[in-house]
């Protein structure tokens, strides 16, 4: 009896959320063949909600995609007796091999400063640096973000999610060729007046397939045997081109 | 067409690998050298990351030197003697090269060395080689002039003399056991196959008859950048053998047409002509540490490919 009353109350103190998150993906995963070339990935949902539409506050919807996160140096030329030579450097202890921060309208009114810093949402505040040695550290970070955004493995997509009547949202990610493999994680965010009132996560693995695949552990796990494999391709591609050649002199 | 590599985890156009395979595998076939001092920046250029690029690189020349040794093989045009001999030195260098390589590495800057290497090295042998050639052109323009071979320097004095049949050679075993080990060494350093030290080594050094030099070079450079492969493979896990596929059969193809197109040409208008490409690619190479870069940051990935 105790432990009913106790179950009862237990489910009446669990706050129930005003506005949820209903996810759909495109695609639960991604293989990456021998002629991969990209991807897209569709994110698109619904928001349930139990009351009506509240008046105050403008509803925002975020959607991030992260690629695994990975140790990564930043290095800096400078000119030494004549020479450009890599002098300075900065060891940034995470930072995601892909991100993509699309959301429904400006970041700045979709999502509060604070409420970047607590979800870590735009680009800067997903990486994390440590050990900052030089003193303009700053320049570094956006050295890094600079290059990874030339090869679209960083993209920020203002305003290219949709919102239908408050209720229905959709975007679509492109990935681009040079991903690495690893857990994805696909984040939705919802704000209203700045505010994130809910979040939802899915992962979206992304994984070599095929030939790839085994070509890849075969390198790894039986090395010997993969070098030894890679040798005779090239010796017996020698040889053929040699055969084949002297068959068509004749 | 968009093809994945497994290692290097990037996609790039297979038509363009191809490509620059074919070219760098006329060069291999004309001239006796692997190609590596051409093809590695040129695969950095189009974004694979260094580690593989050297790796791979190292698996590909055994496959084009390969394929121009078959042909110089039926014109009898290689010394196994001389050939096996620098290789043996060869095997010890590269050894040795590697040992100092990881030396550097735990010091840093092994990027700046490697390239001052390569400038150094490219820029000497480019000039001496160039004027050499020219002045063995001009004279062979002016009636009466005899080829002149087999001067006899300080390097005919040394002990342990052999016979060397098909280079018409009779001379000390150590010259070309220590040009072997500094080819050794270079090649582990600059992930190279070294024949652009070997060869002009091999014409002014030992004295050998231009014609045989080229063969017996691609001999020596087959069994040391297979060496290279393998300690690659298995130490470093950087060879990648989709992308070396697609750069060795354009390879093997562009050796055996070089080969034949280097058969054609004269002993000194080949020399000029490798000349002239060392020269250019030493340029270009110092052109890029002199010039301030477009992009000063650039990004390296610990423990990553």
């Amino acid at each position: 009896m105790m432990i009913r009353l106790l179950a009862l109350l237990l489910v009446l103190a669990t706050p129930a959320k005003a506005e949820q998150i209903v996810l759909g993906l495109s695609r639960d995963r991604v293989a990456i063949t021998a002629t991969f070339e990209g991807s897209d990935i569709l994110v698109f949902g619904a928001i349930k909600r139990e009351a009506p539409i509240p008046s105050t506050g403008d509803l925002g919807v975020i959607v991030t995609v992260a690629g695994p996160d990975l140790p990564v140096t930043v290095r800096r030329k400078e000119r030494r007796f004549g020479i450009w030579v890599n002098t300075d450097n900065v060891e940034v202890s995470a930072a995601p091999t892909f991100y993509a921060v699309a959301s429904s309208g400006p970041m700045r009114e979709v999502l509060r400063d604070v409420e970047d810093l607590r979800y870590r949402v735009t680009i800067p505040r997903a990486i994390r640096s440590v050990g900052a040695i030089v003193s303009d550290s700053p320049n570094f970070t956006e050295a890094l973000i600079r290059i990874r955004a030339g090869q679209e493995l960083y993209q920020v997509l203002e305003g290219s999610v949709d919102v239908e009547q408050e209720t229905l949202f959709r975007t679509a990610i492109t990935l681009p060729a040079n991903l690495t493999e690893g857990d994805y994680v696909v984040r939705i965010l919802l704000t209203r007046d700045g505010r994130v009132i809910d979040e939802y996560v899915a992962t979206i693995p992304v994984q070599k397939v095929g030939l790839e695949r085994w070509l890849y552990n075969l390198a790894h796990e039986n090395a010997f045997l993969y070098g030894l494999m890679s040798l005779s391709i090239a010796i017996a591609a020698g040889w053929g081109a040699s055969a084949a050649f002297s068959l068509l002199r004749r | 067409m968009l093809i994945y590599l497994p290692i290097a985890e990037v996609s790039v156009n297979a038509f363009l690998l191809l490509g620059l395979g074919g070219i760098v595998g006329v060069l291999s076939g004309m001239f006796g050298v692997g190609g590596g001092f051409l093809m590695t920046p040129l695969l950095f250029f189009i974004g694979i990351p260094p580690a593989v690029a050297v790796a791979t690189e190292a698996n590909q020349i055994v496959a084009s030197s390969f394929s121009g040794v078959m042909a110089h093989f039926k014109r009898k045009t290689v010394d196994l003697k001389m050939g096996t001999v620098l290789l043996i030195g060869g095997l010890v260098g590269s050894a040795l090269g590697i040992l100092l390589f990881n030396y550097l590495r735990a010091m840093g800057q092994v990027d700046l060395l490697v390239k001052l290497c390569y400038v150094v090295f490219l820029g000497i042998i480019g000039g001496l080689m160039f004027f050499e050639s020219l002045n063995a052109i001009r004279k062979s323009k002016k009636p009466g002039a005899t080829a002149t071979r087999r001067r006899h320097n300080w390097v005919h004095n040394l002990p342990f003399k052999m016979k060397f049949r098909v280079s018409g050679l009779y001379i000390s075993v150590i010259p070309p056991i220590l040009v072997g080990v500094l080819v050794g060494i270079l090649a582990a350093i600059m992930g190279v196959g070294g024949g652009f030290i070997m060869v002009p080594a091999m014409i002014y050094l030992l004295g050998m008859p231009t014609k045989v030099v080229v063969g017996t070079s691609l001999f020596q450079i087959i069994f040391v950048t297979a060496f290279t492969t393998m300690l690659h493979a298995t130490t470093n896990y950087t060879v990648d053998v989709v992308l070396a596929v697609l750069l060795l059969i354009g390879g093997v193809i562009g050796a055996q047409i070089g080969t034949r197109i280097g058969v054609k040409m004269k002993a000194e208008q080949l020399r000029i002509l490798l000349a002239i490409m060392v020269l250019a690619v030493c340029g270009k190479l110092a052109f890029d540490l002199l010039v301030q870069p477009n992009e000063l940051y650039s990004l390296g990935m610990e423990g990553h490919a």
